[in-house]
């Protein structure tokens, strides 16, 4: 089993006169953890777009467990294990923590098209929903209508239910965006939990984070992967420090 | 029992006297009154599935109305005329039976709405609400050019349908027909909107891209609530054609469309018994505002703009709310 | 000669089309507000100038009372009751507007009684004008044309090179950006709802000529502006004059041809019937076609 689980290549995507994202080859063997890393704009959302199926490639392709899923649409492509959590939280409001889970399992669980018995009361969808929220640990919240939970929380649903969709690869937009250190930091623990078992494609700003997670890298700037590798490697890679991390070469980490 | 408990039993006993109470008062027309009522309510039960449970604005659901009305009135008119409907590649001809008439004119409107929703829906905002209404205006115009159905001046039902051993010129019989299918069509809303495919409406509604993320196709989901939708609304407008025992094109005009939407949203939309309230508010609304003038409208149009102003959760809404409080 | 002489009507259609889609797609393009109630200024432009038209024996001095009366009407109703609506959903702006129509409908029959009114054309236009030897044309169709066709340019201009322009251009994409302009946006958002009540008011009063003056007049002409709106892409103003070149002909030119031509094919008396259908069905089916073809019209604004 070499063949890699996601592999992307040459994709290309122009806003205008703008290439967000510039012939960008890029794979993520099964299980791995893969940080994309780069400044504002640099086309890391414009990539997990693509990815996903939101956005359509102008060229390139995408190959998920060794199909071609370039043309394919946003909900077959979940169904065959691709699972995202958005930059931007969004989950349901007005629904309960465990209602979001259990409509991410019915999702892959047989039929949409119950008219009648109360799916409230099904634990073919409930016991796995609470099984999803004990993994992150909102087991206690869970009947707490999502609006209200704290922001932290909020991302911790987000991932809970991109887990109830039994993925294979997990697409993570900033999973800590906007938290404070202490939830940065459980958010990293679940992460770091469900690695081995689940690859993810993770853009993160946070260093740490990062460092503490990936398995490889890849550095994007202005659309282009410059470089990808070991963690130790990136680091030391001088011409992502002159482009991303701006110091001159002899400055230290 | 429950405040919202005690609410609804009141209100079924209420329904269930509504004939023998309006015949001890000499009110006999209450009846009538009450059956219209209904009728439009049940109107309204059908467009809150997509509008209230699935977000979409349909501008358009007048077309349904008219189309299910149509459908009886002609079957009827070639019934009494002896004439076939149609000759080839089959014959087919006209009946005033309900049990045949009202399973097709709901199937028409299913029919013309996987079309029109099959295309609407593509769209989305303001262009979903604009192409609604210009399908809607497009049967309009249909009927008003079909001469042979009388045009513009409309189509008169020589009788009303006939129902097996119910007599649907009493108007208490026909009352209670359309109360069985309302209260069905209330029980039915207040299943499905705890059930797969209620969930899954009101995430779309709450937001669609989320959903298709987790993998639900959603277009199929919001076709199928559409064309149910106009079923619903079809076979209201087969029981209205019952009702008045006469149909025209201002059974589809955009006028009637905007009436339903404001029949759902007075009443709360998203809400099981909304449109019923909503039917109810409307009505007496516009019996007492034209009792007191013949300008009646001048009051009602503000009274609307207010409504959608302050009172955005609508009147069932707004009472759910309270006894939310209390449960 | 049947032939130009329709497609100069439909043209002249096109004209009264876009006076309104423009004022509708300024509104929904800046301001993203649905105003239903476009066509009853329209109508109330149309009453005025009647009255003042009766009053003062002279159509320009009813269409010159007219314009600045309605535009008046038009920023009342923006600061009474549309400003509160411009962050509200579309459901929210049609059930309003929808509102303010039943209002403005009863309040003209109230005011000016349930019957039509007409207005006569200026004496100097009520003749015919040979456009081609032995074709004759309404003159007033012809000003019609030509008054149209000058305010297109006139909006093209005021969008295009005016401080005004910009602002609604920018006020278009960046609502906080004009905000950070230091312009005061309320103010430019009744200016720009008062111009498109002018524009509606001014196509009001060209109607007068021509169709009855009457309650309800306005949601005659509303919808097919709305369909003009959409087919042209909204918020944009050259979209609007496509648009509501294309719906005019294509209405006008069905509405004369179809009935004979399917007459033709098939017998007269069914197809007559069929064809006089589609005629009045056409612009619906245009819509419908551009949109499938191009979901967000043939000019899209933004995005
Ligand atoms: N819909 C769009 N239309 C036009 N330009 C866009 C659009 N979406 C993104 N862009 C531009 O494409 C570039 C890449 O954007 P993208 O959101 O992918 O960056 P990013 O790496 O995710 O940035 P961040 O770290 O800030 O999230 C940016 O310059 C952005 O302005
Ligand atoms: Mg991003």
């Amino acid at each position: 089993m070499t063949e890699p689980l996601l592999k992307i290549t040459g994709l290309t995507k122009a806003y205008g006169a703008l290439l967000a994202c510039d012939g960008v080859d890029l794979d993520i063997r099964r299980g791995e953890v893969h940080a994309v890393i780069g400044p504002n704009g640099a086309g890391k959302t414009t990539l997990i777009g693509q990815v996903a199926g939101e956005l359509r490639p102008d060229s390139g392709q995408v190959g998920f467990a060794g199909r071609d899923i370039t043309r394919l649409p946003v909900p077959a492509r979940s169904i065959l294990g691709l699972a995202r959590s958005f930059q931007i939280t969004s989950v349901f409001p007005r629904f309960s923590a465990l209602d979001n889970v259990a409509l991410a399992v019915q999702a892959h669980a047989g039929s949409g098209f119950g008219f009648w018995a109360d799916a409230r009361r099904e634990t073919a969808l409930r016991e796995p929903a609470l099984a999803c929220l004990e993994r992150v640990g909102l087991a206690g919240r869970a009947r707490v209508p999502a609006r209200t939970l704290a922001h932290g929380e909020q991302r911790q649903l987000e991932l809970a239910m991109a887990l109830a969709t039994g993925p294979r690869l997990v697409l993570l937009d900033e999973p800590t965006a906007g938290m404070g250190r202490e939830d940065s930091a459980r958010m990293v623990d679940l992460l770091a939990g469900l690695k081995g078992e689940i690859a993810m494609l993770l853009v993160e700003h946070d260093m740490d984070a990062v460092f503490a997670l990936a398995d490889r890298i890849s550095v994007m700037v202005g659309g282009r992967v410059i470089a990808t590798g070991a963690p130790d490697e990136v680091r030391a890679n001088a011409q992502v420090r002159r482009a991303y991390l701006g110091e001159d070469e002899a400055a230290p980490c | 029992m429950t405040p919202r408990q005690a609410i609804l039993f009141g209100g079924l006993a209420f329904a269930l006297a509504l004939p023998v109470l309006a015949g001890a008062l000499g009110l006999d027309y209450a009846v009538g009154i009450a059956t219209r009522i209904l009728i439009l309510a049940l109107a309204g039960i059908g467009l809150n599935l997509i509008l209230g449970y699935g977000g979409m604005v349909s501008f358009g659901h007048a077309a349904f109305f008219g189309l299910g009305a149509y459908v009886v009135a002609i079957l009827s008119h070639h019934e009494t005329m002896s004439e076939p409907l149609m000759t080839w590649p089959f014959e087919i001809g006209g009946t005033d039976a309900a049990i045949l008439a009202w399973p097709a004119a709901m199937l028409a409107c299913a029919l013309a709405a996987l079309v029109m929703g099959a295309i609407s829906l593509r769209t989305g905002g303001l262009y979903f609400i604009m192409i609604t209404l210009a399908f809607a205006q497009m049967l309009f115009f249909f009927f008003v050019s079909l001469e042979a159905y009388g045009g513009d001046d409309g189509l008169s039902l020589f009788a009303r349908s006939s129902a097996g051993p119910l007599d649907l010129h009493d108007p208490a019989q026909f009352y209670f027909l359309v109360l069985v299918f309302v209260l069905l069509a209330l029980l039915a809303t207040a299943r499905l909107a705890n059930a797969r495919f209620g969930l899954a409406l009101q995430g779309i509604r709450d937001n669609e891209r989320r959903m298709r993320a987790l993998g639900f196709a959603t277009t199929r989901t919001k076709l199928a609530a559409f064309v149910i939708s106009g079923a619903i609304v079809g076979l209201a407008g087969a029981l209205m054609a019952n009702h008045t025992e006469f149909v025209n094109p201002s059974f589809l005009s955009w006028q009637r469309s905007g009436e339903i939407l404001v029949i759902v949203v007075l009443g709360g939309m998203g809400t099981a018994l909304g449109p019923l309230i909503g039917a109810a508010v409307f009505f007496v609304l516009e019996e007492v505002l034209s009792q007191w003038t013949q300008h009646w409208m001048i009051i009602f149009g503000p009274i609307l703009v207010l409504a959608v102003l302050f009172a955005k959760q609508g009147l069932w809404g707004f009472i759910e709310s309270k006894l939310d409080r209390h449960d | 000669m049947l032939l130009l002489e329709q497609v100069l009507n439909g043209l002249q259609l096109g004209v009264m089309l876009f006076l309104l889609a423009a004022g509708l797609t300024l509104v929904l393009g800046i301001m993203n507000l649905v105003n239903l109630a476009h066509g009853s200024l329209y109508m109330v432009g149309a009453f005025i100038a009647a009255s003042a038209a009766q009053w003062t024996d002279s159509f320009l001095l009813g269409l010159l009372i007219a314009l600045p009366a309605t535009a008046l009407v038009g920023i009342a109703v923006e600061i009474i009751a549309l400003r509160q609506l411009y962050d509200r959903d579309h459901l929210d702006q049609v059930l309003a507007t929808f509102g303010l129509i039943l209002f403005f409908n009863e309040a003209v029959a109230m005011i000016w009684g349930p019957r039509a009114l007409f207005i006569d054309p200026p004496s100097w236009l009520s003749g015919a004008v040979e456009i081609l030897p032995g074709a004759p044309y309404p003159a007033f169709r012809l000003a019609i044309l030509a008054v149209g066709l000058a305010v297109a340019g006139f909006l093209y201009w005021l969008v295009a090179r005016t401080r005004l322009g910009m602002l609604i251009r920018a006020g278009a994409s960046n609502r906080e950006m004009v905000g950070a302009l230091g312009v005061d946006i309320k103010r430019l958002y009744t200016l720009v709802f008062g111009l498109g009540a002018m524009l509606a008011a001014l196509a009001g009063v060209m109607a007068g000529p021509i169709y009855a003056v009457e309650a309800g007049m306005g949601e005659q002409i509303l919808i097919p502006a709305f369909v003009v709106v959409v087919i042209g892409g909204i918020g944009s103003i050259r979209g609007a004059l496509v648009g509501a070149i294309l719906v005019g002909t294509a209405d006008t030119l069905g509405r004369a041809f179809l009935p004979g031509i399917f007459g033709a094919i098939m017998g007269p008396a069914a197809a007559s019937g069929v064809g006089a259908a589609l005629a009045s069905m056409a612009i619906y089916i245009l819509m419908a076609a551009v949109l499938v073809w191009r979901p967000r019209g043939l000019f899209p604004a933004h995005g």
